[in-house]
């Protein structure tokens, strides 16, 4: 056996030489007296071992995961319209813990989540937080997240509280300690699963053997949680989202696919005789639990903010009477308050009878006077903010004192300043963060760091996840934390000494909770995807009629004749300037069905939803910079082959859940019209010379006929082809029995076998279509059908989508 | 009984859609309160069409609540309370009211999350937020005053004297400052007002829901605010003291011509009819009271 400190091992001093973090704090790597933290070494000396190029190519698949799956986070401007999405900002390294501080510390997690939730269940309960004493009174009642309506409500689960997230840092002596406690609806969990996605594909080789805690038995028993705590009814579990304009959003819409929950939306969602139901394209449905990622005063806007349009009316109620459970329940945001953490210690001896096991920030109240002088007393080593703000401490914030300066320009004497609005003031004490290794230019630097760590309610108690979403600093200074400020997030590793149990969320076998359910579709659900069907077909409807009017443009050098003027003509009625090479309608309707895809993105696929967004932004691209004729019309044909390529995915690729049916039948109608009107305009006995060819071409047609008719276009051969051809997947025919197959099986409460209003309009389309002769198809007859179609459309959405 | 009045009451809500809504919930506040100084003997909240769905409760300051929800659409609805309610003269007592400087630390030691807690209602609320020139106004006319219900009388007669009673220059969703600027309004703008002015000097003060009576009694001038529902204002004055309501419109303290129906931080918590209905689509409003003693 040899000795492992004489194995020949790479030279880590290369790697370590300028790494020198600030004097007085922690560093997870280094000890206080330089030697490397054995749980760092692997890693380590895999780097060391690694060429330039080798590390590159190692960032580089980490990146290429993030981007094939879709993780961004919204960089915010001076408005909400300028906000953009940008790459997530991984630092490759992950932070490395051992297992055994990771149990100290989940130990001192769990009781500080015991704690949060006896101090809510008083809150919302007796109060005797504040008549003992305890807690002022004014942080309470003087609280914009105190919610009122909520006093007295006790939860059908028993608790209060079932998912929590607890920001922590580490003291220069080594101990952890909490910054900020997240109870309101905490977001990251989802983002650290993808960081650790990513993260191991940076280190594939390092991964599998390094004993690392693995994330998924944490959200398998959240998850088994969540569905022990429906009651028997039958109801549902469903996560609660804002929809797409929060800046979370993409983490919700992932771990309502990860965990195969429902994401829903306050609209989508009814209370009716004191029960939650979630309007499905069917009939309502029985929702049992909720997993709130909508802050509380938003939720009803009938007991909460009146003004909220993101909530569901009587939610409140349905929660009095006990019809559901939520995690956590509403009103759980005055447990953020950042003043509350100046009286924490002393409660937890009151209500649990010990100490905090894990201590929080140092915070002094300047409502009370002795608290206030102390701060007075200890300026330079005080950051001042707002006792209520539920902001985490280097959340950058206006009138925010840090050191005894001031930032955002306050003015006047901080001391004035104190005794003035001391009762709304918190002073805390102006930590210093560890700092853990980043690379940048192919160098180690010391950036400091917080851990976002998350905890769970589970059938076992609170269960702590064995590693956490660390945010990195972009430079020495602690403020600069957030992305928006230009920091960075990591993944954490917590290491053990032996190997570790692994496991997927999806492999385990005779998991109770993996029995299918049928799913359901929320009608909103249902329409965004039958929209985007319309759209996405709407877009390339109008791409080669662009591309048959370019092409023609060309061959005659300007634009004159008839011919052209009927298709320029029928460009302007359908909202693109035939003069735009680009026209901006045409971009107007891919931002339409990136719009509807984007608010359904836990029922669309990554790879849908990046081809969407590809063959959008080229089209952008291609705006000012392309010429009318050859250069437009082949931008257009580049543009066909993209959406050819997201077809495909959809519908190549899509689960045939009741959602594609909508995609399909959106798709089919859209065409459908499209044809008629088509067929009407170009196939008309007095259309210009050449109509006949543009109706086959942008029918996309040319070859069938070639094959199908050895004579030249004619009014009948177009007809029979476009129209009736029912092996022609660009007819009429074609779009009535794909809207017929797909009608017939959507779920539904009528009679079985009995046609609905939509199945009987479908039919007659049909039978119209099988009897008709070419010749009889007329001009009138094809806008009777337009008619016909638009009737379906309507009838669908009355039925399914109302 | 010498200083009990009866009341008949009747409160009649209207409203009629353009567009009618699929679905609409509310939440209504009508039903007169029972405490000290007033009693509900009898009396119904009613809604037509009958509701699909109705709970009645209470909500965190004690008011009668009736939750209401129609599943199909409405083109027209209307909420109704009638009842009768006893109301007793309240005393005119003695001015034992702390002082303004003492107030705070009769506030501080009031340490309760109880609905009665002037705790609820000293920093901003939904409608009220801090307004410097209406607390500078406050503070100007309570300067002489002695006693915190001194000030609270000041502060009415100064603003009663101020603002001009104008139904025109506002609707239900003016916010205090803007009323404040024009010096024009109705009871709940005038009420507003005065409870940003009370808080502004460190006054605990609510907002009160009810009826005045709609015929004066003889030989009295009738007061402003009859034809439909009332707001008042109630301010605290110490621990001793209490509760205080004032009815800044009539510059006169709530008598036993009020008749109070809710109470709360401001208009939002009281809003007689609170909810969708109220929001969809255009809509014309029918708003009609009568109050009539019977004995």
């Amino acid at each position: 056996m040899p000795d492992p400190a004489a194995r020949a091992l790479p030279d880590l001093s290369a790697l370590l030489t300028g790494y020198r973090p600030p004097r007085g704090v922690a560093d997870e790597l280094l000890r206080p007296d330089g030697s490397v933290r054995p749980v760092w070494r692997p890693l380590l000396e895999l780097l060391a071992g690694e060429s330039a190029d080798g590390l590159r190519q190692r960032f580089a698949r980490g990146e290429q995961y993030l981007r094939d799956a879709g993780v961004y986070f919204r960089q915010y401007g001076t408005g909400a319209a300028t906000a953009t999405d940008r790459d997530w900002p991984l630092s490759p390294l992950p932070v490395m813990i051992s297992s055994e501080e990771w149990m100290r510390l989940s130990d001192g997690i769990a009781q500080r989540a015991d704690l949060l939730e006896r101090v809510m269940a008083d809150l919302y309960g007796e109060g005797r937080l504040v008549s003992d004493g305890y807690l002022p009174a004014e942080l309470v009642a003087g609280n914009p997240e105190w919610l009122r309506p909520l006093v007295g409500i006790r939860p059908r689960s028993g608790h209060h509280l079932h998912f929590l997230a607890f920001e922590i840092g580490r003291s220069p002596d080594g101990s952890w300690f909490v910054l900020g406690d997240r109870a309101q609806a905490p977001s990251g969990a989802g983002f650290a699963l993808e960081n650790r996605m990513a993260t191991s594909r940076v280190f594939p080789d390092l991964f599998p053997a390094a004993n690392v805690e693995r994330l998924a038995g944490f959200f398998r028993a959240f998850r088994d949680g969540l569905n022990d705590l429906r009651d028997d009814t039958g109801g549902r579990v469903a996560i609660l989202t804002p929809g797409q304009h929060t800046d979370t959003y993409y983490e919700h819409a992932y771990i309502a696919r990860y965990l195969g929950f429902m994401l829903l939306e306050g609209a989508d969602l009814t209370v009716s005789d004191g029960r939650l139901a979630v309007q499905t394209i069917n009939r309502p449905e029985p929702i049992s639990v909720v997993w709130r990622r909508l802050d509380s005063r938003f939720c009803d806007p009938l007991e909460l903010d009146e003004g909220s349009t993101l909530g569901t009316p009587a939610l409140v109620s349905a929660l009095r009477s006990g019809a559901v459970t939520m995690a956590n329940c509403l009103g759980s945001g005055v447990l953020e308050s950042r003043a509350l953490l100046a009286f924490l210690p002393r409660i937890s001896e009151r209500l649990l009878g010990e100490p905090l096991r894990l201590p929080n920030i140092a915070t002094w109240w300047c409502g009370q006077p002795a608290e206030r002088q102390y701060v007075r007393d200890n300026l330079d080593r005080m950051m001042i903010g707002p006792a209520l703000t539920t902001r985490l401490p280097f959340d950058g914030e206006a009138t925010t004192i840090l050191g005894g300066k001031v930032r955002g320009g306050a003015t006047g004497s901080i001391g004035d300043w104190l005794e003035a609005e001391g009762a709304r003031l918190v002073g805390q004490e102006s930590v210093t963060l560890s700092t853990t290794p980043a690379m940048e230019d192919g160098r180690l630097v010391p950036r400091p760091m917080v851990v976002r760590v998350f905890a769970a309610r589970t059938r076992d108690g609170w269960a702590v996840m064995p590693g956490g979403y660390a945010r990195i600093g972009g430079g020495v200074d602690p403020t600069a934390l957030a992305l928006q400020a230009g920091g960075s997030v990591a993944d954490v590793w917590v290491v053990s000494d032996s190997a570790v149990k692994t496991d997927t969320l999806t492999a385990a076998a005779g998991d109770g909770a993996l029995r299918r359910m049928p799913g359901l579709l929320p009608a909103r659900a249902a329409e965004n995807l039958f929209w985007l069907g319309r759209y996405v077909e709407r877009v390339e409807n109008g791409v080669r009629l662009l591309r048959a009017y370019h092409l023609r443009l060309d061959e005659a050098g300007r634009r004159t004749g008839p011919l052209l003027d009927h298709l320029a003509e029928t460009l302007d009625a359908l909202g693109l300037d035939p003069d735009e090479p680009l026209p901006e309608g045409l971009l107007t309707l891919f931002d339409a069905s990136r719009g509807c895809a984007a608010k359904v993105r836990d029922r669309f696929s990554v790879d849908g939803w990046n081809a969407l967004n590809d063959v959008a932004g080229t089209a952008r691209a291609f705006a000012g910079r392309i010429e009318c004729g050859d250069d437009a019309a082949r931008a257009m044909s580049v543009l066909l082959r993209k959406l050819a390529g997201f077809s495909g995915l959809v519908h190549e690729n899509m689960f045939r859940f009741t959602g594609w049916r909508f995609l399909t039948m959106g798709r089919a109608l859209e065409r459908a019209a499209h044809t008629a009107h088509l067929l009407a305009v170009f196939a008309d006995p007095d259309a210009p010379d050449g109509a006949m060819d543009v109706a086959i071409e942008v029918g996309d047609s040319v070859f069938a006929h070639r094959r199908r008719y050895a004579v030249g276009t004619t009014r009948e051969t177009v007809i029979d082809l476009l129209a009736l051809d029912g092996g022609n997947p660009r007819s009429l025919m074609f779009q009535a029995d794909v809207l017929a197959e797909q009608e017939r099986l959507l779920p539904t409460a009528d009679a079985p076998g009995q046609l609905s209003e939509a199945g009987r309009r479908i039919l007659r389309l049909r039978t119209d279509l099988a009897v008709a002769r070419p010749v009889e198809l007329d001009g009138d007859r094809l806008q009777e059908m337009a008619a016909g179609i638009a009737a379906i459309s309507d009838l669908l959405t009355l039925r399914h989508l109302g | 009984m010498d200083h009990a009045t009866l009341y008949d009451i009747s409160l009649r809500i209207a409203y009629a859609y353009d567009a009618p809504a699929a679905a609409s919930r509310a939440v209504l506040r009508m039903l007169p309160l029972t405490g000290p100084g007033q009693q509900l003997v009898t009396g119904f909240v009613d809604a037509r069409p009958g509701p699909a769905v109705r709970r009645d409760g209470r909500d965190f300051w004690g008011n009668a609540t009736v939750e209401i929800g129609y599943d199909t659409a409405l083109e027209e609805v209307e909420f109704r309370f009638d009842g009768r309610v006893r109301r007793q003269r309240p005393d005119d007592g003695l001015d034992l009211s702390c002082g303004l400087s003492q107030l705070a630390s009769e506030l501080a030691a009031a340490q309760s999350l109880h609905p009665l807690s002037p705790q609820h209602f000293i920093g901003t609320s939904p409608r009220v937020v801090p307004v410097p020139e209406i607390a500078a106004f406050a503070r100007a006319a309570t300067v002489e005053s002695g006693s915190t219900l001194a000030a609270v009388r000041a502060l009415s007669a100064a603003l009663h004297g101020e603002f001009t009673f104008d139904p025109e220059a506002t609707d239900v969703t003016t916010d205090p400052a803007e009323a404040f600027r024009n010096r024009r309004g109705v009871c709940q703008d005038i009420s507003h007002v005065m409870i940003a002015g009370l808080r502004g000097i460190g006054v605990p003060a609510g907002y009160v829901s009810g009826f005045l009576r709609t015929d004066p009694p003889p030989g009295q001038p009738r007061l402003e605010g009859t034809d439909a529902m009332h707001a008042w204002v109630r301010a605290w004055c110490g621990a001793e003291t209490g509760w205080v309501e004032i009815d800044p419109t009539n510059d006169m303290l709530a008598g036993v011509d009020h008749v109070a129906v809710a109470v709360g931080r401001d208009y939002s918590d009281v809003s007689p009819v609170r909810g969708t209905l109220r929001s969809a689509g255009t809509h014309t409003t029918e708003h009609r009271v009568d109050v009539v003693p019977v004995g």
